[in-house]
């Protein structure tokens, strides 16, 4: 085991792919010289040079498609959208042709490219730097959406990600960069199929992803210190969604909330709540209760970002209703 | 160095003249009987005809080699029967039949057929270029020779991602053709109401790449600056953008109205008729005799009607495969 940041996990992850198969190449804005922006790819320009590590202009649509073209013709493309606010300016490639290519070519064709972007708030870069929208990606047939939580998973999803013969988007999470672990850089296989049951516990279910997995399990503990025994889940990867694993542990504890950054209204947590009501109905002891950013785009100022973002107490909060209430 | 220089127009060969028109033949055979085919209701959505502008599919595609990648618009029936997909097989997806093509997935915008290396037809204006830029770009890094041609209309001159892969592609010095089919109108406003330069083939010089046009309406003239934008490519150099003047005599799609364009200026350029022009000069040459035209005309016939009998005859897809080529799922 190799103890490293989120950040020195997907570099790493890359570097091996990068050594492994000359296929492998990184495409995006200032991933080269600059070393992305968020310091993924330091270093790797240096040890795989520019041809490799290439800088594109700042025109996500033409080279989110070039990769396309480029998965098309034999190469194994990781496209970095520096975040996923730019990402929209790539979505007539990535919807359009990225998820559709396969299916409307009758199976001819298959696009094996992966798609790294920073997501999410809590940094104060307001309203165009900030937002969840992978909850949107996830509902596109023809693409896994992929949301590492933790620094094994940040390393583990770059490389079966380069292994799917279909478009893969990875959303890191932008607060988790500096989050530390350990990685197994022995191992060869990971799994992207299961959601992760991160703490068992018997009275509630709390289900969450990426970004706010971190405030879920500090809301735990302080669950626990109040004598509610909570599950927390990492969905891991949002699609295709491992119903499973959420309608199980329903089964054990009659209770859910599902924490989401991503606004209330037509969001993935809305999804993880249907599911709950169509495949666990009966096990409910009490409607499935959200946690979600507030509906208004992202504030800069950091009292009005805490306030528009999930937060321990809200997940504490939501979590001791439901206990409160007897099946 | 400009399309119109004749010295390097490939020499009249009574051979090559003929295969260029029985190609602009099929085209527009093929068209008239699709057309007739939307009439009849065996074939639906939306169906975008090429007629009018065969020079340009015909004479241009003769330059790329099975090696080369073509990408292709929504309007993209005379390229893929020029790249030598089967017109059966062409019918049948617009008949929405399991021998189509695409399986049915498609229709008449998504032709398919990645064993000729002809990745598709794109039917979000602009949406072919980025990727055209990445199969060039796939072929750089794998030090293989091939090119790319990409085909787009005027319409996709006012997107971003015209713009977007120009600049890319010149940037990295990509092997594409860029091969834009002016046809004056991005489906019903014209090209003077929507562009401030009309003269699209000046847009390259913002990007640093050479450019020419071209009479899309003179085959010889359109393979012969297809053929010096190939050899500029090939030559490792870089994109080239061709510019292909040229007009469609039908409306943009079968449900057009067709009310922004006058009579008068559809009959002025019918009378440019691509094939007309060159069947005039053909004779004129003495390359062309009647007997030769009914024996093209008989085998086109021939092929159409095979064509129209097999997608008719052939299977549906099974409801049950509706999701088998759908990517990204688990086997579970």
């Amino acid at each position: 085991m190799t103890k490293m940041t989120y950040r020195e996990a997907v570099r790493a992850a890359m570097r091996k792919a990068l050594r492994e198969d000359p296929r492998v190449f990184l495409m995006g804005e200032d991933v080269g010289r600059y070393g992305g922006a968020f310091a993924v790819s330091l270093g790797l320009l240096a040890e795989f040079g520019p041809e490799r590590i290439r800088d594109a202009p700042l025109s996500e649509s033409a080279f989110f498609g070039a990769g396309i073209g480029a998965a098309l013709g034999g190469m194994r493309p990781i496209v970095e959208i520096m975040t996923i606010n730019f990402s929209m300016l790539a979505m007539d490639q990535i919807l359009n042709n990225a998820a559709t290519l396969r299916h409307m070519s009758g199976g001819q064709l298959n696009v094996p490219i992966v798609c790294r972007v920073a997501t999410g708030g809590g940094r104060q870069m307001a309203a165009q730097h900030s937002h969840s929208l992978e909850g949107w990606y996830a509902h596109i047939p023809g693409i896994k959406v992929l949301t590492p939580a933790t620094v094994p998973d940040a390393y583990g999803m770059v490389l079966a990600a380069l292994r799917e013969p279909d478009p893969v988007f990875i959303f890191e999470h932008a607060t988790l960069y500096p989050l530390e672990g350990e990685v197994d850089e022995s191992t060869e296989t990971f799994d992207i199929t299961r959601a992760a049951v991160m703490r068992p516990g018997k009275d509630v279910s709390l289900i969450t992803y990426g970004g706010t997995l971190g405030k879920t399990m500090q809301a735990a503990v302080r669950l626990a210190s109040d004598g509610v025994d909570a599950e927390v889940i990492d969905l891991r990867t949002l699609r295709p969604l491992d119903t499973r694993t959420i309608v199980n542990s329903v089964a054990k504890t009659h209770r859910a909330a599902v924490i989401d950054e991503a606004w209330r209204t037509g969001s993935f947590s809305a999804e993880i709540s249907a599911q709950i009501m169509e495949n666990a109905f009966d096990d409910l002891d009490a409607p499935v209760a959200r946690v979600c950013s507030a509906e208004a785009p992202m504030p800069y100022a950091k009292h009005l970002e805490a306030a528009a973002l999930p937060q321990v107490e809200q997940i504490v909060a939501a979590a001791q209703e439901l206990v409160s209430r007897h099946g | 160095m400009t399309a119109s220089d004749t010295s390097a127009r490939p020499l009249v060969d009574r051979e090559h003249s003929l295969f260029l028109l029985r190609e602009m033949l099929r085209i527009r055979r093929f068209e008239e009987k699709a057309a007739e085919m939307y009439s009849l209701q065996k074939i639906h959505g939306f169906l975008h005809l090429y007629i009018g502008e065969e020079a340009t599919g015909v004479g241009a595609m003769q330059v790329f080699t099975q090696q080369d990648n073509i990408v292709a618009t929504y309007r993209e029936h005379g390229q893929a029967l020029v790249r030598g997909m089967p017109a059966r097989v062409l019918m049948a997806e617009m008949f929405g039949k399991a021998t189509g093509c695409s399986r049915g997935h498609g229709g008449s915008m998504h032709f398919f057929d990645v064993s000729r290396r002809f990745f598709g037809g794109y039917a979000i204006v602009g949406g072919g270029l980025p990727v055209a830029v990445g199969l060039a770009l796939a072929d750089k890094m794998q030090n293989r020779q091939a090119i790319t041609g990409c085909y787009f209309g005027d319409g996709a001159v006012a997107e971003g991602e015209f713009h977007e892969s120009m600049n890319l592609a010149a940037l990295w010095k990509l092997p594409v053709v860029f091969l834009c089919e002016n046809n004056l109108y991005a489906m019903g406003t014209a090209l003077e109401r929507y562009q401030a330069q009309t003269d699209i083939s000046r847009k390259a010089a913002a990007y640093g790449l050479p450019s020419s046009a071209v009479d899309g309406m003179d085959i010889l003239a359109v393979e012969a600056a297809a053929k010096q934008a190939a050899d500029y490519v090939r030559g490792g150099n870089g994109p080239y953008l061709l510019e292909s003047r040229t007009y469609r005599f039908r409306a943009h799609s079968m449900a057009d109205p067709d009310l922004y364009r006058t009579k008068e200026e559809i009959e002025g350029w019918k009378k440019r008729d691509p094939i007309v022009l060159f069947e005039r000069k053909l004779r004129e040459l003495g390359l062309l005799t009647d007997a030769d035209l009914a024996r093209i005309e008989s085998e086109i016939a021939t092929e159409i009607e095979d064509a129209v009998q097999f997608a008719e005859a052939s299977p549906r897809e099974p409801i049950e495969d509706l999701l088998k080529d759908v990517g990204g799922q688990v086997a579970r």
